[in-house]
């Protein structure tokens, strides 16, 4: 509980007495290129073949002849924009992107760093953690349409290469029963996601005392508290919103 | 001037300093000395403001730093310099970029002059041609000299030094005193010095404080340190075998 609210205290720190927003826009951009185009590859790859899998299994599992082939094109659509594009994603970013901050600012910390800043009478919590917050809610969304957009494509080269579904009935089934509402649904569980891994690992790393030991466990401890608070704000996201 | 009165601080119900009074001058290099643990960085922690003192306070130029609003430490630590034990240099910036730091984000100077002055402060920290070096790619004695021209390119009232020379080879240790000396005498800035280098006391120390269990217990100068008859300290002091070679010669 302790560190729940040394958490909110943090998010508190971000807003209070920060520089002018001009003093961080070099910053943004700077962290949007190494979120965003940092993440590009390994997003790539992993919503690819997850399209893929989600594919070639819900093919396999699809044994009756009554339900029509279109459906495995479908089945692929849904998973993809409720849950794989932006929660598998999200355990990725919190992998890639989570260890890079908290190990990024632990090393601040312990060699000073950050003492350096509160020195100049800046606000190192703003100044350091406000950029990687900002430039993560506005690079995971785009992320996360990506990996959408590569999931059902990924979905398509293994089901029409391997003969599961013709690529006629794949479309069928991508344009059948619609929801617009669950993109909307996807872009907000990413903008929720993107502040839960940034916030997360930007206290965990800001907050480390000690050694280079300590900078791993807080990169660690980044990872596996950011993939926690992703699952259960999934699960609170649907019971919410679906 | 520095003043900082009674300050107490305790840590976990342990107190690390008991009542610290001191003044610190313009123009001198004043300088906290002591054994490891005898809250010697704490004291220093607590006049930049990184700890809050339980008691007592800290004065610039008799304003209160410690309880004063945010605004007020904010316009106070704009008049700070302080160069940390490792240099503390942002690692992704360039050696330029680092001593602009303050400058870009403290002041509203235009690009050139802003320039101007981080090429002076290197010029005069005796660094030439390594604007575009990041800091792995330097020295430990250039990284203190990058660490002190970003504590001055602000033209700072006040430079703290904690530990200035550990980790560096007697020759470049002695440089790096001496440049933060004449620094202090030329642009008459208060400085404070935290070290356990007798050879930085007596190479420099114009004001001592000797700590000795959080406690203050002896002030003064160089000159008169070596007179000093406080077990304590003088243990200390002939702790380096220099020191008491030294010693050993004047009274043959």
């Amino acid at each position: 509980m302790r560190g729940i609210g040394k958490y909110f205290i943090f998010l508190g720190n971000l807003l209070i007495k920060r520089e002018p927003l001009k003093t961080y826009i070099k910053q943004i951009l700077d962290e949007c290129i190494k979120v965003g185009i940092g993440s590009l590859v390994i997003v790539s790859i992993v919503s690819t073949f997850i399209g893929a899998v989600t594919c070639v299994q819900t093919a396999f599992n699809l044994v009756s002849p009554l339900i029509p082939r279109y459906v495995i094109s479908l089945v692929v659509r849904d998973m993809t924009l409720l849950e794989l594009a932006p929660t598998i994603t999200a355990i990725v970013f919190a992998g890639k992107v989570g260890s890079n901050i908290a190990g990024e600012l632990g090393t601040m910390k312990i060699t000073e760093q950050v003492d350096a800043l509160e020195v100049m009478g800046i606000n190192s919590v703003s100044f350091l953690a406000l950029p990687k917050i900002i430039a993560c809610l506005m690079m995971y969304p785009l992320l996360v349409i990506l990996a959408g957009f590569l999931a059902i494509m990924g979905g398509y080269l293994a089901g029409t290469l391997t003969g599961v579904i013709t690529p006629e009935d794949y479309i069928y089934g991508i344009r059948a029963d619609f929801q617009p509402f669950n993109v909307l649904f996807a872009l907000i569980k990413s903008v929720v996601f993107a502040f839960l891994v940034s916030s997360i690992s930007s206290y965990k790393g800001y907050n480390t005392a000690g050694g280079a030991l300590e900078v791993g466990q807080a990169s660690t401890s980044a990872v596996t508290n950011s993939c926690i608070a992703i699952l259960v704000a999934d699960y609170l996201l649907a019971e919410l919103l679906l | 001037m520095i003043e900082f009165k009674n300050i107490v601080k305790s840590f976990d119900g342990k107190t690390v300093l008991h009542n610290i009074n001191g003044i610190f001058e313009p123009g001198r290099t004043n300088l906290i000395i002591g054994t490891s643990g005898t809250g010697k960085s704490v004291l220093l922690k607590c006049m930049v403001g990184l700890l809050l003192p339980d008691e007592g306070s800290v004065l610039y130029n008799g304003r209160d730093f410690t309880r004063a609003t945010r605004n007020v430490q904010r316009e106070i630590r704009r008049d700070i310099g302080m160069l940390f034990q490792g240099a503390a240099l942002f690692d992704s910036m360039t050696v330029e970029q680092n001593v602009m730091f303050p400058l870009n984000v403290l002041t509203e100077m235009p690009k050139d002059e802003k320039l101007d002055r981080v090429n002076f402060v290197l010029q005069r920290v005796g660094l030439e041609n390594v604007n575009d070096k990041m800091p792995s790619e330097i020295s430990g004695g250039m990284k203190k000299r990058v660490g002190i021209a970003r504590a001055i390119v602000n033209s700072s009232k006040y430079l703290y030094c904690d530990e200035p020379n550990s980790g560096l080879d007697p020759i470049t240790a002695i440089l790096i005193d001496n440049l933060i000396k004449e620094i202090t005498e030329e642009y008459n800035i208060t400085t404070v010095v935290v070290t356990h280098d007798m050879n930085s006391v007596m190479e420099i120390g114009d004001y001592i404080i000797y700590m000795y269990d959080g406690r203050k217990l002896w002030e003064g100068s160089k000159d008169e340190i070596l007179d000093t008859k406080i077990p304590e300290l003088k243990k200390f002091i002939y702790s380096s075998k220099l020191v008491q070679a030294l010693r050993d010669m004047e009274e043959m």
